[in-house]
């Protein structure tokens, strides 16, 4: 396997041709803000927040999917590439009804962290204030839409992992929706193995466990790491 | 099939046609004004005239001047009729037997046609979309005999090359380029797509050269296929375009009984099979990684690009993907040559492009224009300039991912390049011209609105931002907005355009942006004066508060 080098945020790196900016990146021990992406699962580069900076080309370049080459001149965190960043996280803020204040995942949630990691101290952005629901007819989860931030990782969970492909997205733009089966109660679902791994990766508290109150939903996503490492030794 | 029977078929055909051919319009336009009604009455007045041996009446595709229609025209009498009705079909062939008749005539010879120049839609008008035989006559299939039979693929890679054609979809990437990349591609199988996915408000070219001559765009795709060692094509058309499918079902199906497709072509080794894929709606499967995804039975939704369609496309396998007007251009470019082609056009953009002229000109419809021609060419003489009392304001290309340019601009010849510099594209060939009572605010906001709802929701930057700009530009529109809202949707642009996943996204700013960089006071003349003193307003939500 071919080694390449090159330079993230001025440092020399060295990595394997197969990998990509963000996995270079988090081996050199320079963080690159993710949302979508989560280690153990097929990427898709949707949310745009691990854009970087390359020497070469004007566009920026999601580090999740963009595979490393000689030479590249890689920056991370250029000031540019934050206000963008910011930009997203208040467009999502804007887009549903996140209140951290009542929110089972508040304190544990990967888009809260990314949040105060960005400086965000208000969105600029008109809320929305779409009328989304809540299924809780699941007997041990609960979907909340309100939260929810599209990033597919249930869909790709459920697909790539557990095999049941319970989820998809239906509709199109904003109108976009999580949804189990076609479009069924989660609780009516034939295909769902209640395995909660798409509770466990959600980043954020549209999907949770029923009993939780305010702040206490805590996501235990050590098991995907563990079990693709299982998985890849038995083949 | 052999080329001696392709060649006795043109020629039987040949010696069957009779003196006069009256051409009846059956493009979807003229279609929906009554042109079957009119077909039939003209071939019932032929047969109570007794002129069936000297009069035959003839089903074409689009003439193009669409605005017009439904259109007659009578080549060996110099006689184009407009704005037919079925009751004027009487008069029309008692005229072909020295009676006189008062349908409106236009005039074949005015610049609207004078000025064109016909390569993709060279057949267009004047052959029988639904008889395979027509397309014989005029000289098909003998480019893909040609090819399969004298030349190697990296020939016909070398002859795309040569002509200098660029895609036509909008972008203009080198089709030569792309042939070649996906030629030296290495998988198990390859395919070859042709993206019939036409969806920018306004523009129709493609769904008129599917109407009008599918048989051209067939042959296209099956000479692509011997160029990248394909055997299956694809056509992916929306379901919008009824008439297109139909008619390319008939064109595959005739084209399979003549042994023009299938296996074993011109008694040679190669394969090609085609097959259509229909859409089901969404404007963003126009962008070719969602058109796969499509095809494969998936969500239209587009992945991050590389790897590009070349290396892995449908299913993995490196697929050639091409517009319908890039594939219909491919049969001229090997009948006639790449050399012959290159000398058409510009130094950097060769060839011809259909545009569809829509909006505030006298002559609306479809046409066909050397690159380089000035937009002032197109609207003032092929399309007549304005109407009575108008002046035009600017002329919109590219659709949702196009820009606005203004009048003082209309000597920009129409390359790629050219457009790109005056901050609007190419695009697929929509081209609406607008007048003074356009308000360029509502214009963009029209466009923005389209990309709001034809987003798929995959990116954040897309799915969300369209939303904001939107409704910023609503709020500037109804007169609430201050120069902060200015501010913020020109931040929103930048953002959009720079971070979004797919072309969708990257593009949906344009319409604002270019109306912003040449009618920036209609913006400014529609603002609220801000009043002093008072600071941006904001949500006032702290990200993460518990209290």
């Amino acid at each position: 396997m071919a080694v390449k080098t090159f330079t993230i945020d001025g440092q020399a790196v060295t990595a394997e041709e197969t990998d990509t900016i963000l996995q270079a990146a988090t081996d050199a021990g320079i963080k690159i803000p993710t949302l979508c992406h989560l280690d153990g699962l097929g990427d898709v580069g949707a949310c745009r927040l691990c854009i970087t900076e390359v020497s070469g080309t004007n566009k920026l370049l999601p580090a999740c999917v963009t595979k490393v080459s000689e030479g590249m001149e890689i920056k991370t965190n250029s000031e540019r590439i934050q206000k963008y960043r910011r930009m997203i996280l208040e467009l999502l803020f804007a887009e549903r009804n996140h209140v951290c204040s009542v929110c089972v995942a508040n304190r544990h949630c990967e888009l809260q962290t990314l949040a105060e990691e960005h400086g965000m101290m208000s969105v600029r952005f008109p809320y929305q204030y779409p009328n989304t629901t809540v299924d809780a007819s699941h007997d041990w989860f609960i979907l909340d839409h309100n939260r929810c931030v599209l990033c597919t990782r249930c869909v790709r969970v459920c697909d790539e992992v557990e095999g049941a492909h319970v989820w998809d997205v239906m509709g199109r733009g904003t109108n976009s929706r999580v949804i189990t089966d076609l479009n069924q109660p989660w609780g009516d679902s034939e295909t769902c193995t209640s395995c909660s791994k798409c509770v466990q990766v959600c980043p954020t508290g549209a999907l949770s466990s029923k009993g939780k109150s305010v702040a206490e939903m805590v996501k235990k996503r050590d098991f995907l790491p563990y079990l693709m490492a299982t998985r890849e030794e038995k083949i | 099939m052999l080329l001696e029977e392709l060649n006795a078929l043109a020629e039987k055909e040949k010696a069957g046609r009779k003196q006069i051919c009256v051409r009846c319009c059956m493009s979807a336009g003229c279609v929906s004004s009554q042109a079957v009604e009119i077909k039939k009455a003209l071939e019932k007045a032929v047969v109570d005239k007794q002129l069936t041996d000297k009069v035959e009446i003839r089903r074409v595709g689009c003439m193009g001047y669409c605005g017009q229609g439904p259109m007659v025209s009578i080549e060996s009498e110099g006689l184009l009729y407009e704005h037919v009705t079925p009751e004027n079909a009487p008069s029309i062939v008692e005229a072909l037997a020295g009676g006189k008749t008062d349908v409106e005539k236009g005039d074949p010879n005015m610049p609207f046609f004078a000025r064109q120049m016909l390569v993709v839609r060279a057949h267009g008008g004047r052959i029988d979309p639904e008889r395979i035989e027509d397309y014989i006559e005029v000289g098909g299939y003998t480019a893909l005999h040609r090819v399969v039979h004298d030349q190697t693929p990296a020939q016909v890679v070398e002859a795309m090359t040569k002509s200098g054609l660029r895609g036509r979809g909008g972008a203009g990437f080198p089709s030569g380029l792309k042939w070649a990349t996906v030629a030296k591609s290495k998988g198990d199988r390859k395919y070859v797509i042709c993206n019939g996915d036409e969806g920018d408000p306004g523009a129709f070219m493609d769904r008129s050269v599917l109407e009008s001559d599918p048989h051209t765009v067939i042959e296209g795709m099956a000479i692509a296929g011997y160029a990248v060692g394909a055997s299956q094509g694809y056509i992916y058309v929306r379901a919008e375009y009824p008439l297109a499918i139909s008619r390319l079902q008939i064109a595959i199906r005739q084209a399979k009984q003549n042994g023009l497709l299938g296996e074993g072509l011109f008694e040679s080794t190669f394969n090609f099979n085609v097959e259509i894929r229909i859409g089901a709606g969404a404007f963003v499967c126009g962008e070719e990684t969602a058109l796969m995804a499509s095809i494969e039975g998936r969500r239209g939704q587009p992945r991050p690009r590389p790897p590009f369609p070349a290396e892995s496309g449908l299913w993995g396998y490196p697929t050639l993907i091409n517009n319908v007007e890039t594939f219909a251009n491919v049969v001229p470019i090997i009948q006639k040559g790449p050399e012959w082609y290159a000398t058409l056009g510009t130094e950097k953009s060769k060839g011809t492009k259909v545009f569809a002229l829509t909006g505030k000109v006298r002559n609306n419809g479809l046409i066909e224009v050397p690159m380089g021609i000035t937009i002032r060419q197109i609207v003032e003489e092929l399309g007549g300039g304005a109407p009575e009392g108008a002046t035009i304001k600017a002329v919109q290309t590219g659709g949702p991912s196009g820009g606005c340019i203004p009048a003082e601009l209309f000597d920009t010849p129409v390359d790629y390049d050219s457009l790109m510099k005056v901050g609007s594209i190419m695009g697929s060939g929509g081209m609406v011209v607008m007048d003074n009572s356009t308000n360029m605010v509502d214009v963009a906001r029209f466009y923005m609105q389209f990309c709001m709802e034809e987003s798929c929701g995959k990116c954040i930057p897309c799915r969300a931002g369209t939303v904001q700009m939107y409704n910023l530009l609503n709020k500037i529109l109804s007169k609430q907005g201050t120069i902060k809202d200015l501010e913020a949707l020109e931040e929103l642009c930048d953002m959009v355009k720079n971070t979004s996943l797919c072309g969708l996204g990257q593009t949906a700013p344009n319409p604002v942006i270019s109306t912003l960089r040449y009618f920036r006071n209609e913006y400014l003349a529609l603002l609220q004066p801000e009043p002093p003193g008072e600071k941006a307003k904001t949500n006032g939500h702290l990200a993460g508060s518990t209290h």
